[in-house]
């Protein structure tokens, strides 16, 4: 799960690490007034839940507090299109209004789970305030690594070895080592699964601040973290995703295709996503249907192909194993029943209870295009989509 | 032979007395599996599908020499679960629970590392050996005895070749699912090596997915370690970066986690990739009839 960019900030400095002043604002008058608390000079940052801002204008500097007027109200209800948002972009409900900051120096620390240790690592460098995987692609030994020990945690020599690694001295050893472990306390109290801070900044004065901050969380620990969930932001995100949450489908994914699909198994459903488009087409979703113990869920992904208006033609590939193929067909002959359904079905089941789910599709009496098996299913749902003009 | 699980295996089942864990144990002992014993904290004494149930895991070995653990445990408790079979000094365990959160995996790991005990999954869909035994989630009846090992991050993705090769009478040695999370307890080098050593596996089907490196590292062992052929397909081809598709770990973050990157990786190590996941039995029957 994703957050913005002040709630992280708060999150950072509940945990004892230095962020600029300021706070978040809903309308172009609020980021008015932050900025005259602020000494009349402020900068405006798009809160989204994507990166690369700056290059897309998101972040605007103001020398007046009527020049933070305009710049928020620039931003506040438009949608900010970066290299990392759909070409629609994300919409802008709030800024957050903080003071400018003089910068020496920009570095990058951050904290993630290394899958082939399966140990958090620590990642930190002297070349900040550019994308990591640049650094690593040209010039690899600019970052330095530590991993940490649930057990023992972040010791103070790994800090300073990082600390060192970045070209830090004197004073700002010891200060950046507990930087380094404050965050390390807040990434495994909160179960985080990404926390990054790039910039860190030297400012002018010689201290360490936390320009941006990025913080994402495990979604499986979420259940243990009800503060972490009440961020969750849902204008963010794609509304179709949303509203096939909120329809008890947790495995959607907005793809940019016309074909609709219903899928079991998350391997299973991204080879079929693979299969069509190896047939020529694409999926308009990703949709692993789960466990299905009724005929809800069935039914509700039906209303999510039939609230998507970019769906030509529906496949429907099921290998049952936990899903049974009896229970899916009954809830496509529900939903038939339901629904005004006029794209065309296309329908594979194999697996746990198929004759039954085949017996009960033949003698329901509804339109649909049997398929024999993975591949005539993608092939005919590829073909139906290009003749449903 | 096979490998992991076979007609000696003593199966445990921890969370035996839950709805899954219900439904599935018994599967499994419809399919012959010799299922010995139940964990569930507070029933001891008590019997459910007619098998013993014990308040831990060290009693439950005591009293029946089970050798094989399957968890069904739910999430917030199953690290714990794994833990205490570890513990229990069992020599393998089969974690089927979806859902766990990571740190609790970076703990067990940690405690995992100088133990003897193998973990597959979890987030895994079991392991089976056709006609031995069944310890997951699979149907039974999809596979049969043979001579081709299977290892798969996914579960229903290994049914479908599974039944693609059923279909055209190659049977399977052993079907492993290595689950779907971001740190899995055992990863296709593991099982790879078992299978190596396995004399009757003549070939293997690999099938990854998008996200984490395990498959570049199976393509570094299979080059360097590696005699008998492998088939691959990677799912996920067609996926968007930075979006969750399904799996916890099938996830693209950077530029290794794309399927192209190791798609690419494995066939420089000789693996024959399948661009069609339709085609992955007949691409292994052309295989075999070539070897």
């Amino acid at each position: 799960m994703k957050i913005h960019e002040y709630q992280a900030k708060l999150l950072l400095s509940q945990y004892g690490i230095p962020v600029p002043q300021g706070r978040v604002a809903s309308t172009p008058t609020e980021a008015k007034e932050i900025t005259t608390e602020l000494g009349g000079k402020a900068v405006i940052k798009a809160q989204i839940y994507a990166g690369g801002r700056g290059k897309a204008g998101g972040i605007k500097v103001a020398s007046t507090p009527e020049e933070a007027e305009r710049a928020a109200s620039q931003l506040i209800g438009t949608r900010l299109v970066t290299h990392q948002t759909s070409p629609e972009g994300i919409p802008v409900t709030k800024v957050l209004v903080e003071e400018a900051c003089e910068i020496e120096r920009e570095l990058y620390l951050s904290i993630l789970i290394d899958g082939t240790a399966r140990l958090p690592l620590m990642m930190a460098s002297e070349a900040g305030g550019i994308e990591i995987e640049e650094v690593a692609q040209s010039s690899p030994g600019k970052i330095s690594r530590t991993y940490i020990e649930l057990a023992i945690g972040l010791q103070a020599y790994q800090g300073r070895k990082l600390a060192y690694g970045m070209n830090l001295h004197g004073k700002q050893v010891g200060e950046a080592t507990r930087l380094m472990a404050n965050l390390c306390n807040l990434f495994i109290a909160k179960d985080c699964s990404l926390a990054e801070i790039n910039p860190l900044a030297i400012t002018a004065n010689g201290k360490l601040v936390a320009l941006d901050a990025k913080l994402d969380f495990d979604n499986s620990a979420l259940f243990r973290h009800k503060d972490i969930q009440k961020l969750q932001d849902e204008e963010q995100e794609e509304a179709l995703e949303v509203q096939a949450r909120k329809w008890g489908i947790n495995n959607y994914v907005k793809l940019n295709g016309n074909i609709g699909c219903m899928l079991n198994g998350a391997g299973l459903s991204m080879a079929a996503n693979d299969l069509i488009q190896h047939c020529g087409g694409r999926a308009a979703n990703f949709l692993d249907i789960g466990v299905v113990n009724n005929t809800n869920r069935v039914v509700n992904s039906f209303k999510m192909f039939i609230a998507d208006p970019r769906v030509k033609a529906v496949l429907v590939n099921i290998f049952g194993g936990i899903a049974r193929a009896d229970i899916i067909a009954r809830g496509i002959v529900e939903a038939y029943k339901q629904l005004d359904i006029r794209f065309p079905v296309i329908i594979r089941l194999a697996g746990t209870n198929v004759e039954e789910g085949k017996r009960i599709l033949a003698e329901s009496g509804i339109n649909f295009i049997e398929a024999k098996d993975f591949y005539d299913g993608a092939y005919k749902a590829v073909e139906a989509a290009r003749d449903n003009k | 032979m096979s490998i992991l699980v076979d007609e000696n295996t003593r199966l445990l089942v921890q969370g035996i007395t839950g709805n899954e864990g219900t439904f599935h144990a018994q599967r499994c002992m419809e399919y012959g599996t010799n299922v010995v014993a139940g964990v569930t904290p507070g029933k001891e004494g008590t019997q459910h599908l007619g098998v013993p149930i014990f308040n831990t895991v060290e009693r439950a070995i005591a009293e029946t020499e089970a050798n094989v653990s399957i968890i069904f445990v739910p999430p917030a408790f199953a690290a714990d679960g794994i833990l205490e079979a570890i513990d229990a000094g069992i020599p393998l365990i089969i974690c089927i629970t979806e859902g766990i959160p990571v740190l609790d995996m970076v703990k067990v790991h940690s405690y995992l590392r100088n133990k003897s005990t193998r973990l597959i999954g979890p987030n895994s869909p079991g392991v089976i050996s056709p006609g031995k035994c069944k310890a997951g989630l699979m149907l039974g009846d999809i596979h049969i005895p043979g001579n081709v090992g299977v290892v798969s991050r996914s579960g229903t993705l290994c049914y479908e070749v599974v039944s693609q090769l059923t279909k055209l009478n190659i049977g399977q040695s052993t079907c492993v699912g290595i689950g779907g999370d971001a740190l899995p307890g055992s990863t296709f080098i593991d099982i790879l090596r078992l299978f190596r050593e396995d004399k009757d596996t003549r070939a293997v089907v690999l099938i990854g997915e998008i996200g984490s490196t395990f498959e570049q590292g199976a393509a570094e062992f299979i080059r360097n370690e590696m005699a008998k052929p492998v088939i691959a397909f990677i799912a996920g081809i067609s996926a968007p970066p930075g979006k969750r598709m399904g799996h916890a770990g099938a996830i693209i973050t950077g530029s290794a986690g794309k399927a192209s990157e190791k798609i690419k990786a494995l066939s420089q190590a000789g693996v024959t990739i399948v661009p069609n996941p339709a085609e992955i039995g007949l691409t292994m029957q052309k295989n075999i009839s070539e070897s």
